[in-house]
């Protein structure tokens, strides 16, 4: 993907947005992002940009936002030092402790971020979408803790091999509404989402979860989940005593690595994005949007998407509920262009050795969408002996028990 | 004359006739693609503009209706540059202009110089592109004007005013009035809609449709006290699900 700019265009994006210029004014990271949206939309947009403008940075909600953080997210989450799984890879690697955040994934950085925004827009009912369910359960809580009410749409794919986030949801005061519509996962949840919002831009505020989307969304979340990055920076410095060599996220639609990656741009670090690499390389049988799609307009933003040569996007598999969308955050795509970031994908059966081996040697449990960075972080491990490694633990794997009971535990 | 403003003429000599134009929306190759051009012709006879819609994967501004017939379309193999070659074949059979209504994604991976030359070469005058609002819209806009393609616009009942106008002066073709602040396949119209058609009409030179949730005679009639034209759109699609012949329903739509 290199080859979409010359060298000093990719430099000069790459310093534009390492300075925060971007998005620009349009909504754009060089030349993706933007706002395709249905027109009756546009005016509910327009007024998220403006309420983000005058509140996201102001004093009076950054004060309540931090407070929320560290009252009740439990801010700011551990950096693990991984002794036994730095002996056995070599390797001196620290772990971003995502899964010990409230309700147990980054999600809730940006779902109480999103929820106290609503309440000062003056929305009467939030709406939001899920694949893992981690959205589903952060944004239920967010809500109950605000005060607003809260539907939640999920694939009935995602139900299913999600099960116990459906289950929390529900009693965490929200309504999971089925979606049996498109491809039953994370992207006919955000279309139906979508659609729902449209019957009333007024009085709706839609709380999408990852940093993709229309803008103001992939600046919204970023904003509201670069407390890891900036909080792994920091504890990289007073813990490891230097910045890593190199930081590894899974990427989906890509909120925690940008909320991890997006404070360290500008650091001489390494910095990996980890897709999902399904069952193979063929298209349909994996997630690796980043790897292996072409730039389109999915879901109101420009991004590399999977698509086939007619545009139309195309299912994908993973393992992973929370991996597994045929898009990506446009500021991802940007990243890749300029070649500051290298994504890269593990496989379902990579990921789930990985997950079996943090379980049995660090005590662990993590999700399966965070294994695929595990997986990548081993691999990268072997191959550069010696190199200090930071890997953003995105969430806990309990809501993974469905699926894994299928395989055997351990290694 | 321009292509889009043969889309004008049509709409206006409907209404010289003394009725409101009828503008009617099929799924290109739903039910079967084997019947699209029979169904098309049979459709256009009794349409004055006829809106072909474009499957899509992602059809976020529509409801169940379209969302299915979409669906269908697409696992049958329908694509763009099949329309375009089916539409070539019945070079003019068709007896109304046409327009697309299509998300932007085929469209641009289709590219949008190849679509603009054959669309004219179809018989295709507009486009409809519900994702693509007009701050996005000038790469799509310049190409297709520089062929007398118009780039029709939507308006909604949340459009303020002085985005009303903005749009009403971009649009070419017709402006597309949106009667409810929702996706297609609405139960039915909304009972006031005076205002805010009145107001469409009254920012727009050119004719003005509306359409969602037109399923009846009397929607028709309710909407044609304002407006120039009426888009029927998910009920229709409903016939073709049904098997049924589309002429008669349509036929009974401006009596």
């Amino acid at each position: 993907m290199s080859t979409l700019f010359a060298a000093d265009e990719a430099k000069r994006l790459l310093d534009a947005a390492i300075k925060g210029d971007m998005p620009d004014e349009r909504g754009r990271f060089g030349p993706f992002g933007g706002r395709y949206v249905p027109e009756t939309l546009v005016p509910a947009f327009d007024r998220l940009e403006t309420g983000v403008k005058e509140h996201l940075h102001s004093p009076a909600f950054q004060a309540e936002f931090q407070k929320e953080l560290r009252e009740w997210v439990g801010r700011p989450t551990a950096l693990s030092f991984a002794s036994r799984l730095s002996e056995a890879w070599g390797a001196e690697v620290w772990i971003k402790r995502e899964d010990l955040a409230h309700t147990g994934a980054h999600k809730i950085n940006n779902a109480i971020g999103q929820a106290l925004l609503a309440k000062r827009l003056g929305a009467k009912r939030v709406i939001a979408e899920t694949g893992a369910g981690q959205h589903g359960v952060a944004s239920a809580a967010a809500c109950a803790r605000v005060g607003l009410s809260c539907s939640v749409f999920m694939g009935a794919v995602d139900m299913e091999r999600q099960a116990p986030n459906v289950d929390r949801i529900r009693r965490l005061g929200a309504e999971v509404i089925a979606v049996e519509t498109g491809d039953k996962t994370l992207r006919a949840a955000i279309d139906e989402a979508l659609r729902e919002w449209v019957t009333d831009p007024d009085g709706i505020y839609y709380l999408l979860g990852s940093a993709v989307g229309a803008h103001p969304y992939p600046y919204l979340v970023r904003e509201l989940q670069s407390v890891i990055g900036i909080e792994a920076r920091q504890q990289m410095l007073s813990q490891a005593g230097g910045l890593p060599d190199a930081a590894f996220a899974c990427v989906g639609g890509g909120s925690n690595a940008i909320g991890l990656f997006y404070p360290l741009l500008g650091d001489d670090i390494e910095l990996i994005g980890v897709e999902a690499g399904g069952i193979g390389d063929g298209l349909g049988e994996n997630a690796a949007t980043l790897a292996t799609g072409t730039p389109g307009v999915l879901q109101g933003s420009y991004t590399i998407i999977l698509q086939n040569d007619d545009g139309q996007v195309q299912e994908t598999q993973s393992i992973s509920a929370g991996l597994d969308y045929s898009g990506v955050g446009p500021e991802h795509a940007l990243l890749q262009a300029t070649g500051r970031v290298k994504y890269i994908s593990a496989r379902d059966d990579e990921a789930l050795e990985a997950l079996g081996e943090l379980c049995t040697i660090e005590g662990i449990l993590t999700a399966l969408e965070t294994s695929h960075a595990f997986a990548a972080a081993r691999k990268y491990a072997k191959q550069n002996p010696g190199k200090r490694i930071l890997i953003g633990n995105s969430g806990r794997g309990d809501k993974d028990i469905p699926t894994l009971t299928k395989y055997p535990a351990g290694i | 004359m321009s292509a889009y403003e043969k889309i004008h003429a049509a709409i206006s000599t409907a209404n010289d006739s003394g009725r409101t134009a009828l503008v009617p929306f099929i799924t290109a190759g739903y039910p079967e693609p084997k019947d699209f051009i029979a169904t098309l012709k049979n459709v256009a006879s009794a349409g004055d503009v006829v809106e072909l819609g474009i499957p899509f994967s992602d059809p976020m501004a529509d409801g169940m209706t379209i969302q299915r017939s979409s669906f269908v379309a697409l696992q049958k193999g329908v694509s763009l540059k099949w329309i375009f070659d089916e539409l070539d074949s019945a070079q003019g059979e068709i007896d109304a202009p046409l327009v697309m209504m299509s998300y932007l994604n085929p469209l641009r991976a289709f590219g949008f110089e190849d679509l603009a030359d054959r669309a004219l070469a179809a018989g295709v005058y507009g486009f409809i592109v519900p994702d693509l609002p007009y701050e996005e819209s000038t790469e799509l806009r310049v190409v297709l004007e520089a062929k007398g393609l118009g780039l029709i616009q939507l308006v909604t009942p949340a459009t303020p005013e002085d985005r009303l106008k903005t749009l009403c002066d971009a649009s070419r073709g017709f402006v597309y009035a949106v009667t409810i602040t929702g996706i297609t396949g609405g139960a039915g119209l909304p009972v006031d809609l005076a205002d805010y058609l009145t107001k469409v009409v009254s920012h727009s030179t050119i004719p003005v449709c509306a359409g969602f949730g037109i399923r009846e005679a009397k929607d028709v009639a309710a909407v044609g006290q304002y407006v120039a034209g009426a888009i029927v759109g998910s009920a229709l699609v409903e016939v073709l699900e049904r098997g049924e012949d589309p002429k008669p329903f349509l036929e009974a739509l401006i009596e």
